[in-house]
């Protein structure tokens, strides 16, 4: 990697973190949990990495391995972590 | 990678935004999540059609065994389990980050026998770090909170020190692994650091302080997500680990702030240690109690009601019952609210959850910054399974743990009743000097049992 696509890359996270602390400090304290367990599905991202570290095929055993062990682990997730949310979110209604 | 792929992942960024900018209001957030979870598929599909078929009949049967267990997982999971479930998540997420940086970095250093660069190859290591901090970390956090392992703090002599060896000991590692890369002995002791200073950090942190670490737990897993964007130079991991990871900070502060604590005295542990050896346990306290008839009656003499519920309601499932109760109140046109204090619950915001699965509206539930001034005008408040919250050593007891910790004022209303098993201590392992107060009357027993009593007596009258 050249220094010049890190630097795009470090541009990418600060700009990502800073919406980030501005988006969640207005969510209010009711909708913490399910902002947890929905942020946890989006954390579930590692999917997309697993996808391609699986694919690459016909080297060593260990990677494709590893790559499938964290496919299933960030299904779990992002599958687990999206339901559950829905579940509570549902839960929340105005009388 | 192609631009179709590139824009794929573009699309995906902006929905996981518009998705968690939409949780700011209840209306709207589940429509928010939605969005977000449009947001992955479109993700996951973009990069599906860029793999080998050889490989796609492998990935497809992890994806369903991974969907078939998390389906099952959470519709299966009660809701006062919601902290242990997000806290499994978590860790699975971390293993995940951990395995894909491993997997990439296994291949490139012995399955191509290439070598990394640095950036890569401090990527990769932080990866890996996180995420096997965050792996046993969650996994210690999910055995203390469904009691398969004690909830109270463990501390050893030379903990902090261990840790610090540790964490030099990771870091040499890292620089090491990343200068002989042929030899994948270092990568692996990195593992295997990474996984004890996890056990080791969380080990030490008391059940009461659970809301904290859960939250921290969560920022780690997105910082693991990040990093490995940063290993594999993909932007969609970048920004929705920095998102995940920005929340959990912020709940993380929040949750602090509530308890009054900084994140560094959570994290070197021992809420409540103190509090069963020394101050509180001398004097034996005077309680007075009250039967379920007399507290019938105070319910339906009083004008205005608040409701100060704990995790304790909730696993005696209390909390419907409490809506009967409410309904009671409510027909004799008493004011009827709940006060929820921040870190109530296991997790942020988890007592919101819970009352809201009781069908409880959620304009009823009042933050304690907005309802603290209005407990000196209440006629009766009610502590049901609640303790800490409302414990005045808080103002009162510089020598308490929970000193400076803002808590509810219901000691400040004209009658309190406390809604208990026995006298045991709260989750932090400290007397409530509450419960010797004027005002303030016992009901003993189980919470569902006498709170139905009370609202059958409420009938009747």
């Amino acid at each position: 990697m050249s220094l010049e696509s890190l630097i795009i890359l470090f541009y990418v996270l600060v700009l990502a973190s800073y919406l980030g602390f501005e988006l969640i400090a207005k969510v209010p304290p009711t909708l913490h949990t399910p902002l947890m367990s929905g942020s946890n599905a989006i954390s579930g991202i590692t999917i997309v990495g697993a996808i391609l570290a699986s694919n690459e095929l016909g080297y060593t055993t260990i990677s494709k391995w590893l790559g499938m062990l964290a496919l299933i682990l960030a299904t779990i997730n992002v599958v687990g972590g999206y339901a559950v949310t829905d579940r509570m979110l549902k839960m929340f209604r105005k009388k | 990678m192609s631009i179709t792929i590139q824009l794929a992942y573009l699309i995906a960024s902006i929905l996981f935004i518009i998705g968690i900018k939409k949780m700011n209001k209840t209306k709207e957030a589940r429509s928010g999540n939605q969005l977000s979870a449009l947001g992955m598929l479109i993700a996951i599909l973009a990069t599906v059609v860029q793999i080998d078929v050889l490989s796609l009949s492998d990935i497809l049967i992890c994806i369903v065994i991974g969907s078939a267990i998390g389906l099952f997982i959470a519709f299966k999971v009660e809701m006062t389990q919601m902290p242990e479930m997000v806290a499994l998540f978590n860790g699975f997420g971390g293993l995940a980050s951990l395995s894909v940086a491993l997997s990439d970095f296994w291949l490139k250093t012995q399955g191509l026998q290439e070598h990394v660069g640095v950036i890569i190859g401090t990527s990769a290591a932080l990866s890996i770090f996180i995420g096997g901090l965050t792996f046993t970390g969650s996994l210690i956090a999910f055995l203390k909170l469904n009691g398969k392992i004690n909830g109270q703090p463990i501390m050893f002599k030379g903990q902090h020190a261990l840790n610090l060896v540790l964490l030099i000991g990771a870091i040499t590692m890292a620089v090491v692994a990343l200068m002989h890369q042929s030899d994948p002995m270092y990568i692996l002791i990195l593992v295997g650091i990474a996984l004890l200073l996890g056990i080791l950090t969380v080990i030490p942190i008391g059940g009461a302080d659970m809301p904290v670490v859960i939250s921290l737990l969560n920022s780690y897993s997105g910082m693991a997500a990040c990093t490995t964007g940063f290993v594999l130079n993909n932007n969609v991991l970048i920004v929705s680990g920095a998102l995940v990871g920005a929340s959990g900070i912020i709940l993380t502060q929040i949750m602090c702030k509530a308890m009054n604590r900084s994140l560094l005295n959570v994290l070197l542990g021992g809420f409540g240690q103190t509090g069963t050896t020394s101050s509180g346990d001398g004097e034996e306290m005077v309680v007075k109690e009250v039967g379920v008839e007399e507290a019938a009656m105070l319910f339906d003499s009083a004008s205005s009601v608040i409701v100060v519920p704990g995790y304790g309601m909730a696993v005696a499932q209390a909390q419907h019952v409490i809506r009967e109760l409410a309904e009671q109140c409510e027909k004799r046109n008493i004011e009827f609210r709940f006060a929820i204090h921040p870190v109530a619950g296991r997790m942020p915001g988890h007592m919101n959850v819970l009352l809201a699965e009781a069908n409880i509206p959620y304009d009823k539930l009042i933050e304690m910054e907005q309802i603290n001034d209005d407990f000196p005008n209440t006629d009766l408040v009610f502590v049901v399974g609640a303790n800490d919250v409302v414990n005045p050593a808080a103002r009162n007891n510089p020598q308490s743990p929970i000193y400076g910790m803002p808590i509810l004022n219901a000691d400040k209303a004209r009658t309190v009743i406390v809604s208990k098993r026995s006298m045991g201590k709260g989750y932090a392992g400290i007397q409530n000097e509450l419960f010797g107060y004027d005002n303030c009357l016992m009901l003993f027993g189980d919470a569902k049992q006498t709170i139905t009593k009370v609202v059958s007596e409420m009938k009747e009258m």
